[in-house]
């Protein structure tokens, strides 16, 4: 998979370990070492009916709809940008399509499941539009231009809905949910389709960096040719499209749309996944990769516990401190006193464990957010946000 | 600094969207004033209009109020205690006959409620309790007992599950919630003694579809035996089949399910013989709490705890119960 270029192709070195992809990377190994241990079956997987089954494919298949959305933004957070209303745009697009599926003359016919999807994915496609004019257009701050969706999204879908939960059998339809290619459900195929594509077109073109410029700083971007309006509407139209997306996806899945609960809180399962990957909230440098293993290991821990049978008052509890233990090692303070305390040779002579300037309390879990061209060429994670400050001075 | 910011706002968003998604469907109250002249003035403020359940529960209530010439000032709190506190409050100021509501928590209702006595109008609470060492505020509790489902629910099991190894993955309701807590200590109480019967993984499903689907995905490949499910609601249990369809076993045969509620989709499934017994969840007490309304502004004596009329379906009675079903 193309992945972030190495900032700093002049040193190389194995393993990149002040990189937060790598720590989490390893948090994920852990984790699935762990379920090896604790439950024995967990890596059980068999063939039924020519498709896989097993509890890694269930990670898979129900990490789709965040991965997905996660994704989307991934791009969006690269803009410096937030999108809070990703689960309202779900509910409304799963609402949506299974209003037309109920309400057809036909409902279990491939036509009808194809205008429902069609006309959910517009709907998906305008309400991203409408916060990226929000943001890009009218220059709302992108929390609170997608905070008006959050709240009238759901209202809306249960407008659509009639505030009830809607039931329809529609065979194509259903296929996304429930379906395989290559004997993988079909939502993982869409899924890594998706994302092959976006890293395809934002790796291997310059549409990537252009993000990242916007990010680091959109009027130094804007002042140097690049087109961060059009860029910053871009991304959020994006975002709501896998938002959309993963609504039939979840829909599909268990053939019913709930206005109400569909995608409650993904928006914060997505954001999370993002910065598990190592993308900074403050925009500029993105990890598609990281995003890919923060889904991952979010999924994973759920179908850990379900499958340990935690009780569910600790499911939350223990969540929660992997998620922090993930955090504090990708911190590059906690990493700095870790490797000083081991006496390792590496933190003596190397510059590679950098200290990072003593500008506030919080361990940092994040990465630097400064591109390819404006970096310094020392000190990955050095960058702090008067850094950046500085870096966009030189800029202007 | 930006990252203060975000984070603030984060906090912020949440707080605001777990209150935002409680519903939307504001209905308002009526225009109508106080009673007089003979017939009764019923204040009632509704949870909100979560779930097809509630929905029916309202229709229900808004439908025997009108034939029981009973004349009903309705008010959705959606979700929200505040709204409720203010909605019975201006039941108070309109002098109504009675005030009726549906908690949406235990908690925090001894001042409003003493108001309400103070003003000498009666209270009765419907389907859910208030947790209150003065019982005098309110007249009487009309709801269904969850304990009791619970029971039934184990009593079938007991019965037509006792005689071979039985495997129950059990689906729970939301952690903390009193349906979801009575409903498992009624089901296990009924199972005590038979050794057949063992619960061998109980997960929330939070009552949802999504969430019933999701663990039992997870429990049938940890749980490789488990033959039967109990889960504490239908959408749970709808969410179950779908992910036991998936693994390739035929629900109600490969693996026999028990389910709570009897809405519409659930009655469908268990008619299509896909959930093999239901137990149900009465959301129809409206004209028992007209009834209870008369009584108690006639000033009769009511029993302090009313049980919703309830009872349960196997496959056959579904089949009979579907078309007429309201809900």
């Amino acid at each position: 998979m193309p992945e972030t270029p190495s900032p700093t192709p002049t040193r190389r070195r194995r393993v990149d370990l002040s990189s937060p992809v790598v720590w989490a990377a390893a948090a994920l190994l852990a984790l699935l070492l762990f379920n090896a241990v604790v439950n024995p079956g967990f890596f059980g997987l068999r063939i039924q009916d020519g498709h896989l089954f097993g509890s890694p494919v269930d990670v898979l298949k129900n990490s789709a709809p965040t991965l997905l959305i996660a994704v989307g933004m991934t791009l969006v957070i690269a803009t410096r940008g937030i999108d809070l209303s990703v689960g309202a745009v779900l509910a409304i697009s799963g609402s949506v399509a299974f209003t037309i599926i109920e309400g057809s003359s036909d409902p279990t016919s491939t036509g009808t499941a194809v205008v429902a999807i069609l006309t959910a994915l517009a709907v998906g496609l305008l309400l991203g539009a409408w916060n990226g004019f929000l943001v890009s257009v009218i220059g709302i701050q992108p929390i609170i231009a997608t905070l008006v969706l959050m709240t009238a999204g759901r209202g809306l879908a249960m407008l659509v809905t009639d505030g009830q939960i809607i039931t329809a059998e529609s065979p194509a339809f259903n296929w996304l949910g429930g379906g395989f290619v290559l004997g993988l459900p079909a939502q993982v195929v869409l899924t890594l389709a998706v994302l092959l594509l976006v890293a395809a077109l934002t790796r291997r073109t310059a549409l990537g960096t252009l993000i990242e410029a916007v990010g680091t700083n959109p009027e130094a971007a804007r002042l140097a040719g690049v087109r961060s309006r059009s860029i910053t509407w871009t991304v959020y139209v994006f975002v709501a499209f896998t938002a959309a997306v993963a609504g039939l996806m979840t829909t599909a899945n268990v053939s019913a749309a709930d206005a109400n609960r569909a995608g409650l809180f993904i928006e914060l399962d997505a954001i999370l996944a993002v910065v598990i990957g190592g993308t900074s909230l403050a925009g500029g440098r993105y990890s598609l990769t990281g995003t890919v293993i923060g889904a991952l290991i979010l999924q994973t821990l759920t179908t850990t516990v379900l499958t340990m049978g935690v009780p569910d008052e600790y499911i939350r509890l223990f969540k929660a401190v992997v998620i922090i233990a993930v955090f504090l090692l990708q911190a590059p303070r906690i990493r700095a006193a870790l490797s000083r305390r081991r006496g390792g040779p590496r933190a003596v002579t190397s510059p590679a464990v950098p200290v990072p300037p003593v500008d506030g309390a919080d361990a940092r879990p994040l990465t630097p957010a400064v591109p390819a061209p404006a970096r310094a060429a020392d000190g990955p994670s050095s960058t702090s946000d008067s850094s950046v400050d500085s870096d966009q001075g030189a800029l202007r | 600094m930006f990252k203060k910011t975000v984070v603030t706002a984060i906090a912020v968003a949440v707080a605001f969207g777990a209150t935002a998604c409680g519903g939307s469907d504001g209905d308002g109250g009526g225009s109508a004033s106080g009673g007089g002249d003979g017939t009764i003035t019923m204040g009632f403020s509704q949870v909100g209009a979560e779930s097809g359940w509630r929905t029916a529960n309202t229709a229900s209530i808004q439908e025997s109020a009108e034939a029981a010439g009973i004349e009903l000032q309705f008010s959705d709190a959606q979700g929200e205690q505040e709204n409720q506190i203010s909605a019975i409050r201006s039941f108070i100021q309109q002098r109504v006959d009675v005030i009726a509501f549906s908690p949406v928590v235990e908690t925090g209702w001894d001042s409003v409620l003493l108001e309400a006595q103070r003003a000498g109008i009666p209270v009765i609470l419907t389907d859910r309790a208030v947790d209150s060492e003065d019982e005098s505020l309110y007249e009487t509790f009309l709801g269904s007992d969850f304990v009791e489902e619970g029971k039934k629910a184990g009593e079938w099991a007991v019965e037509n599950w006792g005689s071979q190894p039985t495997f129950v993955a059990e689906l729970e309701g939301t952690t903390g919630a009193a349906p979801a807590i009575d409903r498992q200590e009624g089901f296990a109480e009924a199972i005590e003694g038979t050794d057949n019967i063992e619960v061998v993984a109980s997960q929330s499903g939070d009552f949802t579809r999504a969430g019933g689907r999701e663990v039992m995905e997870a429990l049938l490949n940890s749980n490789p035996e488990i033959n039967a499910v109990y889960a504490h609601n239908d959408d749970m249990a709808l969410g179950a089949i779908e992910a036991i369809e998936a693994a390739g076993k035929t629900p109600g045969t490969d693996i026999q399910i028990i389910s709570v509620d009897a809405v519409r989709d659930g009655m469908q499934a268990l008619a299509d013989g896909k959930i093999n017994f239901i137990v149900e969840c009465n959301p129809l007490l409206g004209e028992q709490l007209m009834e209870l309304a008369e009584a108690v502004v006639a000033g009769d004596e009511v029993e302090r705890r009313v049980v919703t009329e309830e009872t349960t379906f196997t496959q056959e009675q579904a089949i009979e119960a579907l078309p007429s079903r309201e809900y």
